[in-house]
C-alpha cells in the first residue's frame, strides 16, 4: 500500500486529537475543591445529604412536574415536615440564601451549566448583618 | 455506493465547494439565531411563521411528488419511468431532510424538539406530520438503497421491496395531506380553513415536484450518463401540465368563493396579498409575479410543441417551480396570518440572517441531490 | 363460507360496533365540568374609568411580563383593544356610540374547547379540570403552533431574552426564557393561595367578576344570568369563558 504512511499518520493524528482533553487534564494541576458555604439558619435539608449530592436535580424535576402539571405545591419530607416546592422561595429563599457561594461554586467546579436561572428569579443574598 | 459521489471533475468539486461555503455561511447565521433567539428574523407577534415554514411547506410537496413517477411504474408497469423513479425518490429524501432542517431551525427551543416524541400528542397534527415524514424518509432510504444496489449488480431487486414501494405511494399522499391538515384545522385562520387546502397542496406538489425533477434531469444529463429517455421526460412534462392546470384552477376557485360571497373574513386575505391592505403591500408584486409565471408556464405546457422542446420545457418548469414556491410559500403562510385575529395588518420582511440560513439549507439540499444523482450516474455508467 | 371465517367476521363485526359506540359516547359533547372558571367583565364600568391600566400593570408585574417596546417582539398577557377590534365588528359606524372605539380588556379566554390545547405537539399546554388553560414553559418547544391556532391572538412568543426587559423581577414567580410561548394563566399561582386573579383584584371600578361558572350561586354565574353578555367569536365553537357584559 502506497498510502500506508498517510493512513497511519492520519490515524495517529486523530487519536492524539481525540484524547487531547485527557492529556490536558492529566498534565495540569487539579483545581481546589469548591468551598461551599453551608446555610446559616437551616440544619436539615428536605432529603438526606447523600441523596441530594447525587440526585438533587431528580428531586427538582419531580417538584417541577408536581407543581406545574399536577398543581400540588406542598412537599412532605421523610420527617413529615412540609415545605413549599419552590426553587426560589424554599431552596434558595429559605436555606441556601447565597446561591453564588453554594450552588454556583459546585456547578462551576463540575462545569455544569444550569438553565434554571434563565427563568427562575433568585432572591438576592442577605446583607452581611443578616437582615435582607 | 457513496464513493461514487467522491469522484468528479473540477466543475463538480467547484460546485460542491461553493454549496458547502453557502451552507457554512448559513450555519454561522444560525449560530447568531441560537444566541439571540428568533428575534433575528423578521417575524413578529402577529406573523409568527414566515420564510422557514414557507420553505417547509413547499418542500413537503416536493417530497410527496415522487409518487407521480413511482405510481405509474410500480402500479401500472409504465416502463418509461423505469430509470426515473430512483431520481424521484432521491429528490424526496433530499426534500424531507431539508424539511427537517427548516423545522428545527424554526423552533424556539430546538434542543427540546424530541419532546414531540417523548410526550406524544395524537390530537396534534404536528405530531402526525413528524411521524409521517420520518416514516417516509425511512421508506425512501430503504427503497433507494435496495433498488440502486440491484441496478448496480445487474439483477432484479428482491421481491420484498415491492410492497415497501407500494406502501410509499399512499404514504406520499398522506405526508402532504397531514401538512395541509396543520393549516386547515385551525378555526381562527379563515384563509386556511378550507377542505380545498388539501387538493390545492397536492396539485401544487405534483406540479412543482416533477417540474423540479425535470429541471434536474435536463441539467445533469448534459454531464452525466443518467440514461433518461426523452420520452420519459416528455411523460413527466405531461404530468406537470395537468397538475399546473389543476393548481391554477383551484386558486381561481378560492378567489371566486371569497369575492362572490364577499364575506370580509375571506376577502381581506386576498386583498392583502394581491392589492395590499391599509398601506401594507409587501407581498403584492410577488403574488402577481407568481400569477404571471403560472399562466406563462401553463401556456408553454399546454401547447405540445413548446412542451416537447426541451428549452421551452425547462423555462416552463422553472416558471412552475418559481410560481408555486411563492404562492405555497410566503403567499400561503403570510396570507393566512394577515390580517391577524384582531384585524391588525403588518408586513413581514425576512432579515438578511434569515435569508442566509434559508440559503444554507437550500445549499445543503442542492449538494445532497447533486451527490445522489452523481451516484446514480456512476452506477449507470459502470453498468454498461 | 367456512365456520372459522364466519366466527372471525362475527367477532370483527361486534368489535367494530363496540368501537364505534365507544367513540360516539366519548365524542358526544364532553361531560359537564364540576368546576368551570370564568370572568365576567362589565364593559361600561371599565370604559367609565377612561385610560385605566390597573389590570394590565398588576398582571404584568405579578408575572414578570417583559416590557418590550419593539412592537414586533412585544409580550403581553392582557391589554386593551378598541371594541370593534375585539369583537371583529364589520360596520364600526353602526355600533352604539357608547362602545364605538372604546378600549376593552382582552386576554386569554380559557376556552372550554381550546384549539391551542388540541394542536400542541408536546402537551406543553393543557386545560385543567376547572377549565384553566395553562402552559408548561419547561416543555414548550417554541413551535408557535398554538399561536397560530388561537383565534384571539392571546398568546405571545419570546423572540428574544425577556429578562433584560423585566424591571423588577418578582421572586415568587419565574420569568420565561427566549423561545417559549406565554399567555395569561388566570393567576393559577394566586388561586392556589386562595387569592383572586391580579387583574380582578386590581380593578378600581370592580368591573371584573371572577368565579366558578358551574356553581349556580357564584357571583359570576349570577351576573351572566341577569345581564346580557357577549363573547368573542362564539361561532368558532371554542366556548370562551370571558363574558363581556355590555
Amino acid at each position: 500500500m502506497r498510502d500506508r504512511a498517510v493512513i497511519l499518520g492520519g490515524l495517529a493524528l486523530f487519536l492524539a486529537a481525540v484524547t487531547w482533553p485527557a492529556w490536558r487534564t492529566l498534565a495540569s494541576t487539579p483545581p481546589p475543591p469548591p468551598d461551599l458555604q453551608r446555610p446559616a439558619g437551616a440544619t436539615r435539608c428536605v432529603a438526606p445529604a447523600a441523596f441530594m449530592r447525587a440526585s438533587h436535580m431528580t428531586l427538582l424535576v419531580e417538584w417541577r412536574d408536581r407543581v406545574v402539571r399536577d398543581g400540588v405545591r406542598t412537599y412532605v419530607d421523610a420527617d413529615g415536615r412540609e415545605v413549599a416546592m419552590s426553587l426560589s422561595e424554599t431552596c434558595v429563599g429559605a436555606c441556601h440564601t447565597d446561591k453564588a457561594k453554594f450552588c454556583d461554586r459546585c456547578h462551576d467546579y463540575a462545569r455544569v451549566t444550569v438553565t434554571c436561572w434563565n427563568c427562575h428569579v433568585a432572591p438576592p443574598p442577605p446583607a452581611p448583618g443578616g437582615a435582607r | 455506493m457513496f464513493e461514487k459521489a467522491l469522484v468528479g471533475g473540477r466543475g463538480y468539486w467547484a460546485w460542491i465547494t461553493a454549496l458547502l461555503a453557502v451552507a457554512c455561511a448559513g450555519a454561522w447565521a444560525y449560530g447568531a439565531q441560537l444566541e439571540t433567539g428568533l428575534g433575528v428574523t423578521g417575524l413578529s407577534r402577529d406573523i409568527t411563521w414566515g420564510l422557514y415554514i414557507a420553505q417547509f411547506t413547499f418542500l413537503v410537496g416536493v417530497a410527496a411528488s415522487a409518487v407521480m413517477v413511482v405510481l405509474p411504474y410500480y402500479l401500472h408497469d409504465y416502463a418509461l419511468f423505469g430509470r426515473i423513479t430512483i431520481l424521484g425518490e432521491f429528490l424526496a429524501i433530499t426534500a424531507v431532510v431539508m424539511c427537517g432542517l427548516f423545522i428545527v431551525i424554526d423552533m424556539g427551543q430546538p434542543s427540546r424538539v424530541l419532546n414531540v416524541l417523548l410526550h406524544p400528542a395524537p390530537s396534534s397534527m404536528m405530531f402526525w406530520d413528524m411521524t409521517a415524514l420520518g416514516g417516509y424518509l425511512a421508506l425512501n432510504i430503504v427503497i433507494t438503497r435496495v433498488t440502486l444496489e440491484a441496478e448496480r449488480n445487474g439483477s432484479a431487486p428482491p421481491r420484498w421491496i415491492r410492497p415497501v414501494i407500494l406502501l410509499s405511494i399512499p404514504w406520499a399522499i398522506s405526508i402532504h395531506t397531514v401538512t395541509a391538515f396543520l393549516y386547515n384545522g385551525l378555526p381562527g385562520r379563515s384563509f386556511w380553513l378550507t377542505a380545498m387546502l388539501v387538493p390545492r397542496f397536492l396539485a401544487s406538489a405534483f406540479a412543482a415536484g416533477p417540474a423540479l425533477l425535470i429541471l434536474l434531469c435536463l441539467v445533469l444529463r448534459r454531464w452525466w450518463p443518467l440514461r433518461i429517455a426523452r420520452e420519459a421526460i416528455a411523460s413527466v412534462a405531461l404530468i406537470v401540465a395537468y397538475a399546473t392546470a389543476a393548481h391554477v384552477f383551484f386558486i381561481l376557485l378560492e378567489v371566486f368563493t371569497a369575492f362572490y360571497s364577499q364575506v370580509p373574513e375571506h376577502v381581506r386575505h386576498f386583498t392583502y396579498l394581491y392589492a395590499g391592505l391599509d398601506g401594507h403591500a409587501a407581498l403584492v408584486p410577488w403574488m402577481w409575479v407568481s400569477a404571471a409565471l403560472a399562466l406563462a408556464a401553463l401556456g408553454l405546457l399546454v401547447v405540445p410543441g413548446t412542451r416537447r422542446r426541451e428549452s421551452t420545457l425547462a423555462a416552463a418548469c422553472a416558471a412552475v417551480v418559481g410560481s408555486i414556491w411563492i404562492d405555497k410559500g410566503l403567499g400561503l403562510i403570510v396570507g393566512g396570518l394577515v390580517p391577524s385575529p384582531l384585524g391588525a395588518v403588518a408586513d413581514y420582511v425576512p432579515t438578511t440572517r434569515e435569508i442566509l440560513i434559508t440559503a444554507g439549507v437550500w445549499a445543503i439540499g442542492a449538494a445532497m441531490v447533486t451527490a445522489f444523482f452523481k451516484i446514480t450516474a456512476g452506477v449507470r455508467s459502470a453498468h454498461r | 363460507m367456512s365456520a372459522g371465517r364466519r366466527v372471525f367476521l362475527r367477532m370483527a363485526g361486534r368489535a367494530a360496533v363496540a368501537t364505534a359506540a365507544g367513540a360516539a359516547l366519548g365524542c358526544a359533547a364532553g361531560l359537564p365540568r364540576r368546576h368551570r372558571l370564568g370572568i365576567a367583565i362589565d364593559v361600561r364600568r371599565c370604559i367609565a374609568a377612561g385610560g385605566c391600566r390597573a389590570c394590565i400593570d398588576a398582571c404584568h408585574r405579578a408575572h414578570n411580563v417583559p416590557d418590550i417596546r419593539d412592537v414586533r417582539h412585544e409580550v403581553k398577557w392582557i391589554w386593551k383593544e378598541p371594541f370593534e377590534r375585539a369583537f371583529a365588528a364589520e360596520d364600526a359606524e353602526t355600533i352604539t356610540s357608547a362602545l364605538r372605539g372604546q378600549p376593552v380588556p382582552v386576554f386569554c379566554n380559557h376556552c372550554d374547547n381550546p384549539p391551542c390545547v388540541r394542536v400542541c405537539p408536546a402537551r406543553a399546554t393543557w386545560a385543567r379540570d376547572d377549565g384553566l388553560v395553562t402552559i408548561d414553559a419547561h416543555r414548550c418547544i417554541g413551535c408557535r403552533y398554538c399561536v397560530a391556532a388561537c383565534p384571539y391572538g392571546s398568546r405571545s412568543f419570546n423572540w428574544i431574552d425577556p429578562r433584560p426587559f423585566v424591571a423588577e423581577p418578582m421572586v415568587r414567580y419565574p420569568t420565561r426564557t427566549r423561545g417559549v410561548v406565554e399567555k395569561c394563566n388566570l393567576c393559577e399561582e394566586r388561586l392556589a393561595d386562595g387569592k383572586l386573579p391580579a387583574c380582578v383584584e386590581a380593578c378600581p371600578e370592580r368591573a371584573m367578576v371572577f368565579g366558578d361558572l358551574a356553581d349556580p350561586a357564584s357571583d359570576v354565574r349570577r351576573v351572566i344570568d341577569e345581564r346580557y353578555a357577549i363573547r368573542r367569536k362564539p361561532e368558532l365553537g371554542t366556548r370562551p369563558q370571558l363574558f363581556y357584559v355590555i
